[in-house]
């Protein structure tokens, strides 16, 4: 069997998807309410506290800044959490995904309805964050709605991201280091709480390859009320890395469960 | 058609051969049986059927369709019980169904008038919305049984159906496996208790170490395969006897602890001669399934 394969998928990646969905809506609004409370305590605390010692900052308001980055950065962590912790319970603890092979669906389907499932949560945090933003006055334009697209595909590329390292963890504690080693990093690194341009040059070059700086550069001006620079690049970025993590992660999945 | 063919089956791990050139063949509406011991290379070997482990070679006819090739049009076709239990916990009885239901492609529409009836197949009749956690192992069983049945499968493939479950609970699952062989469903059944094989399997193959050492009815593969009768002796002299005198009455005699399996074509003899030593205890019994099992796989614990 060729293993390096490209993924087969089908529509009943559809069925995964529902699945995860229906789980939920079972406990949509705790859910929801968690979601929203760790970012809202950043940005409040942040925002106003350390906001009102500063001047603008990019020309805007600390909290507006922040803002910004906190969509990105709570988009990133909730797909992360599905990706990882959600998922590996589904691969690992509860066999569900065992289960679902046995019926007419490929092991390439149910990843794909468990990337979309993730992208899919992902979305709706960080949706919820900018209806928040929206209702304090903190977005300029219409054009703030091209950051759902964005925060989609923001989601896309994290999910797939912690796929790989689902496929790798032998169990729940193994996730510790791809937070501590990567997602922290990154929120520091990337623009979220302070211009990356404040950073060392090395520093700023190896954020530049990092997804969140993509999202960040797209969603930061779109709330602005601005045309992004460098849309293809960014888009293009938060693609490849899409999709390269999430043949990576079905390789490493298909070894770890088809043996 | 016929249900299921497999041919010259090999898979190795780790240059370790789990499966060694297995062929077998399953007669529409049958029930058959892969009986051996732990690590004989059953659960690979329903591994390579369903198409989630790709054999070295070898070739598969699921439900008319090649494994691993269609392996997905296949299992479209068929019902699996797995080992280990893995309902769906987050979700009631009835939504296990209807979530299983759609990986088949089946609308909400085509499932829901079936949950009724596969529930009370299931024993389960008035538990739609009951939570898995609060089912007993046997329920859970009977769940995943029904579950296997959602998509109204030709075929079903059970692993170790029973393992684990308390008496009452392995006869309700064997008395509706029958209602379903009598409904002229076919099945495939991995177990290694010998009373769930002779009581089900109308053929059984018997595998160790990824071979197959016999195959046939069950009747049929105890008249094969030894001696008709069996008068077990217990006792602390038994090992000690066993090795002086039993040669004398019967040609084939195994020790285990403190008992002899004597086996023997005419036990009178056998029996006159023991009933002089009273520091023996004697038990007569025909020869079953277990007997040829064990002679065809040893007697040494596999773990």
């Amino acid at each position: 069997m060729a293993t390096l394969a490209i993924p087969r998928l089908s529509l009943r990646a559809f069925a995964v998807w529902r699945r995860n969905f229906l789980v939920w809506k079972k406990l949509a609004i705790p859910s929801m309410l968690g979601n929203l409370a760790d970012p809202m305590i950043y940005l409040f605390g942040l925002g106003y506290g350390l906001g009102g010692m500063l001047p603008q900052v990019g020309g805007v308001p600390y909290i507006a800044f922040l803002a910004a980055g906190t969509v990105c950065a709570s988009t990133m962590n909730a797909a992360s959490f599905e990706a990882l912790y959600s998922a590996f319970s589904r691969m690992h603890v509860q066999r569900t995904w065992e289960a679902i092979m046995n019926a007419p669906v490929t092991l390439e389907d149910v990843l794909a309805g468990e990337l979309l499932w993730a992208a899919a949560k992902a979305t709706l945090s960080g949706a919820a964050i900018l209806v928040v933003i929206w209702a304090l006055g903190f977005i300029a334009s219409p054009l703030a709605l091209w950051a759902l697209p964005v925060i989609f595909l923001t989601g896309l590329a994290f999910a797939a991201l912690g796929l790989i390292v689902t496929a790798l963890a032998p169990s729940y504690d193994f996730f510790m280091y791809y937070f501590t080693l990567f997602i922290t990093p990154m929120v520091l690194v990337c623009g979220v709480f302070f211009p990356a341009d404040q950073l060392p040059g090395v520093v700023q070059a190896v954020a530049a390859w990092l997804p969140l700086t993509h999202a960040v550069a797209l969603v930061r001006p779109l709330l602005f009320g601005e045309i992004p620079a460098g849309i293809a690049l960014h888009v293009g970025a938060l693609v490849i890395i899409a999709a390269a993590a999430f043949w990576l992660a079905s390789v490493l999945i298909r070894r770890r469960l088809l043996k | 058609m016929t249900p299921l063919a497999v041919s010259a089956l090999r898979k190795s791990y780790d240059n370790r051969e789990v499966v060694a050139g297995l062929s077998f063949e399953l007669r529409r509406g049958e029930c058959y049986g892969l009986l051996g011991p732990n690590g004989a290379g059953k659960t690979t070997t329903l591994r390579c059927c369903l198409g989630l482990t790709a054999p070295d070679s070898g070739e598969i006819t699921l439900a008319g369709e090649p494994v691993p090739a269609r392996a997905r049009e296949a299992r479209a076709r068929i019902g699996v019980v797995p080992q280990f239990d893995n309902l769906d916990p987050d979700f009631t009885a009835a939504e296990n169904l209807i979530v299983y239901g759609r990986y088949f492609g089946m609308s909400d529409s085509a499932i829901r008038p079936l949950i009724p009836g596969l529930l009370e197949f299931a024993g389960l009749s008035g538990k739609e919305k009951a939570n898995i956690r609060s089912l007993s192992g046997g329920m859970k069983r009977r769940l995943t049984l029904a579950r296997a049945l959602v998509n109204d499968p030709e075929l079903l493939l059970l692993d170790e159906p029973t393992t684990g479950l308390d008496p009452q609970a392995r006869h309700l699952i064997w008395e509706r496996l029958k209602q379903l062989l009598a409904q002229g469903k076919t099945i495939l059944l991995t177990t290694h208790f010998m009373d769930e094989a002779e009581r089900l399997c109308q053929r059984l193959a018997i595998i160790d170490g990824g071979r197959m050492v016999g195959e046939g009815p069950p009747r049929e593969l105890i008249r094969q395969h030894i001696e008709p009768q069996v008068v077990e002796v217990y006792g602390e002299d038994a090992p000690g006897w066993a090795q002086r005198e039993a040669g004398n009455f019967s040609r084939r005699v195994e020790t285990s602890g403190e008992t002899a399996f004597c086996y023997v074509e005419d036990a009178s003899p056998l029996l006159a001669h023991l009933a002089e030593l009273p520091g023996l205890r004697t038990l007569h019994r025909p020869a079953n399934l277990e007997d040829v099992f064990l002679k065809l796989t040893g007697r040494e614990l596999r773990d």
